[in-house]
């Protein structure tokens, strides 16, 4: 490993478990500042888990993780965005899709603080980079499943993260929304934002990510989208996807 | 039109209004959280929890609102610590142990040979026999959670929404929810003299269920939800007076019926939530 300080993520030997369920076993890797990050995987290889834990959302059994120069926990507020799986959140909330993006700008206010002219700019681009500004006043139970994935996309930029997090943003999403989201993080990582994403797409990992990590709790495979492809991991991962890993969602 | 006002020239009167106004809104701006959260379930388990609190303090011949205060805050930390452990099934904790204090405090009132003051009345409620002194505690416990809600606002709002990507952008998620359980403890133990130990659950949640049926957004769910609890224990206090009726039991009817017809009126798409 070269991991150093200049890397925005570096995971030594970590190890995670769910009771006395091992989820995640020896996983080291880096992520740079300005690079996209990749990780694949069949259903149950802990994808989410890896994520969480970067978040600092889980305690590590054991292994270290050191996430923009310090513990996860210990991360400035509002520096770290982290994008779940949409079926985690709570669509009946009484909001509308404004209301939603702004929440990001909550972590940078102390409570004496307004929401000001700069924090309604950041939700305002942030909704138009996803093409969402048009649908602002809309209620969040009445939005399909792609805008969703857009409102938390949007949520995640208005909070000016150093450090994006992003659980499988394109399933269930339209070819056109997935070039939108794909569009929006490639620019996003042009001006240095380190980001690391889950996914079951396989199809157009080149398009997105710099480097790929084909995940099986633990790291099968780590490299170039074409390094990986070569190395055969990528294959196995994608034929067991493909046969057994929608069986094997819960 | 005097006969309406005839309620008001008597003292114990204008104190229970005074207790109706401060209980229906802390009931409901904390039962917006408890309805959007789904602890209405924990309302119910503190409520019962205290009385065990309320009788201990009467053995002992302490002020009842400290005993049931010390025994809500302390089962609320207590929900709390469970919730975040995550082992238990909070429900099973509830189901067990808060009915347990519940029994408790039975089990020690039913071996007190005699009982100055009715302890009856903090099952059921009596708005009317609230004193000064317990007005100037349900004031100054209300303008505490009053603005503890004022200066947490955002960060409750965000929490309540999304609890795990709140922590992930470094909200103190966990402070932050034993602070909300801490002030559902007190606002609970404020209501208990007006609407009762069985009935206190009610008025955190109707009041907020019937504003979430008409608004889709949540200042306005909140605004909505004390308005229509100032009027459920403000109407039903007076209700009670002319009817001559359990002031607690008129309350929580009167947010009853309030809370059909904003379902109606949902119902109805008289009012667009969209």
């Amino acid at each position: 490993m070269n991991a150093g300080p200049a890397d925005a993520v570096a995971v030594e030997h970590l190890v995670v478990r769910y009771d006395r369920t091992l989820a995640l076993d020896d996983i080291s890797l880096e992520l740079h500042f300005g690079e996209a990050l990749g990780i694949v995987g069949p259903n149950g290889s802990g994808k989410s888990t890896l994520l969480k834990s970067i978040a600092g959302l889980l305690a590590p059994a054991s292994g270290s993780l050191c996430v923009l120069g310090t513990q996860p926990r210990k991360v400035a507020p509002g520096a770290i965005a982290y994008v779940p799986q949409i079926e985690a959140a709570d669509w009946s909330f009484p909001a509308n899709v404004w209301d939603v993006v702004a929440m990001a700008r909550f972590a940078h206010l102390r409570f004496w603080q307004h929401f000001g002219e700069a924090d309604r700019r950041a939700v305002e681009d942030a909704l138009r980079s996803v093409n969402m500004y048009d649908l602002r006043e809309r209620r969040i139970s009445q939005l399909s499943g792609g805008q969703q994935q857009r409102v938390f996309v949007a949520r995640a930029i208005a909070q000016k993260p150093r450090l994006l997090l992003l659980d499988e943003p394109t399933t269930g999403v339209d070819a056109e929304t997935e070039e939108a989201l794909r569009r929006v993080v490639r620019s996003l990582v042009a001006d240095g934002l380190p980001v690391l994403m889950t996914t079951h797409d396989l199809e157009r990992v080149s398009d997105w990510f710099d480097r790929l990590l084909v995940l099986d709790r633990r790291v099968l495979a780590i490299g170039t989208p074409g390094e990986v492809v070569a190395s055969g991991a990528y294959a196995s991962i994608r034929e067991h996807t493909h046969t057994h890993g929608h069986a094997r969602t819960a | 039109m005097n006969a309406l006002l005839v309620p008001f020239q008597y003292a114990f009167m204008q104190r229970a209004f005074i207790a109706a106004v401060t209980v229906g809104l802390l009931c409901s701006i904390m039962g917006t959280y408890v309805v959007l959260r789904k602890l209405s379930f924990i309302g119910d388990g503190i409520a019962h929890a205290s009385f065990a609190g309320i009788v201990i303090a009467y053995i002992r011949g302490m002020d009842y609102y400290v005993g049931a205060a010390i025994v809500a805050v302390g089962t609320a930390l207590g929900i709390g610590f469970v919730h975040r452990r995550g082992n238990i099934s909070l429900d099973t904790t509830i189901g067990v142990l808060f009915t347990a204090m519940f029994a408790l405090g039975v089990f020690l009132m039913s071996r007190l040979r005699s009982y100055a003051v009715d302890l009856q009345s903090f099952l059921f409620g009596d708005i009317l026999s609230v004193s000064v002194k317990d007005v100037f505690f349900i004031a100054g416990l209300g303008a505490i959670i009053a603005i503890t809600v004022i200066i947490l606002f955002r960060a409750l709002l965000y929490t309540t929404f999304d609890p795990v990507v709140a922590q992930a952008s470094g909200l103190p998620v966990a402070t932050i929810e034993y602070v909300l359980l801490v002030m559902l403890a007190l606002t609970i133990i404020v209501a208990l003299q007006s609407v009762g130990i069985i009935l206190v659950a009610a008025l955190l949640v109707t009041p907020a269920a019937a504003a979430y049926q008409l608004t889709s957004r949540f200042a306005p769910m909140m605004t909505l939800a004390a308005a229509l609890g100032v009027t459920s224990t403000v109407g039903g206090l007076y209700l009670s007076y002319f009817l001559q009726s359990s002031s607690g039991a008129t309350i929580v009817l009167l947010a009853t019926i309030l809370f059909f017809i904003a379902m109606a009126l949902k119902h109805l798409r008289l009012v667009r939530t969209a």
